[in-house]
C-alpha cells in the first residue's frame, strides 16, 4: 500500500496523486461511517463517526422515518433518496431489513425523516473529508 | 420522551460532535467548537420557535 506522508503529497502534483486507494479509501468511507478515517489513522474521528451517524441513523429509524427511494418522478423524494443513500452500507441493509417503512401519521414522523437525510448528507461530507485528508489537503 | 425539544437537542448534539470533529483537529478545539455550536443550535432554536409562536397553525 502507498504510504501517505505530509512531505511526499506536497511534493507530488494533486492531479496526479489521485490512485486507486483513495478511491477505496473514499468508497470504503461511504459504506462504513468513519472507516476512511480509521484506514488513515486518524482513530479519534473514525470512531467518532462511526459511533455518531449510525446512532443518528437508528434514531431517525425509531422515530419512524422513511427511508427513501429513488424516484425521479418525485424531485423532492429523489433528493431524499440521494441524501438517505450517503450513509452507506446501512442504507442498503435497512432496505434489506425492510425497516424505514415510515409512519406518517406519527407525531416523530418528520423528525426521523430529518434524522436520517441529515445523518446521510453529513456521511457525505465524512467522505469527502476522508478524500481530502487522502490527498494532503489536511 | 420524544418531546419536540428533546429531539431537538439530540439532533443538535449529533450534528456538534460530527461537526467539531470534522473541522477541528486538537480535542481541545474540537470540544470548544463542538460546544459552541451546540449552542448556537439550541439558542436558534428557542429564539426561532419564539418568533413563530403568534404565528397560527
Amino acid at each position: 500500500m502507498t504510504k501517505y506522508s505530509r512531505r511526499s503529497r506536497a511534493q507530488a502534483p494533486l492531479a496526479g496523486n489521485v490512485e486507486s486507494p483513495t478511491t477505496l479509501i473514499c468508497l470504503v468511507a461511504w459504506a462504513v461511517p468513519g472507516a476512511g478515517h480509521l484506514w488513515q489513522g486518524r482513530v479519534s474521528q473514525g470512531l467518532v463517526f462511526m459511533v455518531t451517524l449510525p446512532l443518528m441513523f437508528a434514531t431517525g429509524l425509531w422515530l419512524e422515518g422513511r427511508i427513501f427511494f429513488f424516484d425521479a418522478s418525485e424531485p423532492l423524494v429523489a433528493l431524499a433518496a440521494v441524501a438517505n443513500f450517503g450513509i452507506g452500507l446501512l442504507y442498503l441493509l435497512g432496505r434489506v431489513m425492510d425497516l424505514g417503512s415510515g409512519n406518517a401519521v406519527a407525531a416523530t414522523y418528520e423528525y426521523g425523516n430529518s434524522f436520517l437525510i441529515v445523518a446521510g448528507l453529513l456521511n457525505a461530507l465524512v467522505v469527502v473529508d476522508a478524500y481530502d485528508v487522502s490527498l494532503g489537503r489536511k | 420522551m420524544a418531546s419536540h425539544f428533546f429531539l431537538m437537542v439530540l439532533f443538535s448534539c449529533f450534528v456538534s460532535v460530527v461537526f467539531a470533529a470534522l473541522m477541528r483537529d486538537k480535542l481541545e478545539d474540537q470540544i470548544r467548537f463542538g460546544a459552541m455550536l451546540f449552542a448556537a443550535f439550541l439558542l436558534t432554536g428557542v429564539i426561532l420557535g419564539w418568533l413563530m409562536y403568534p404565528i397560527p397553525l
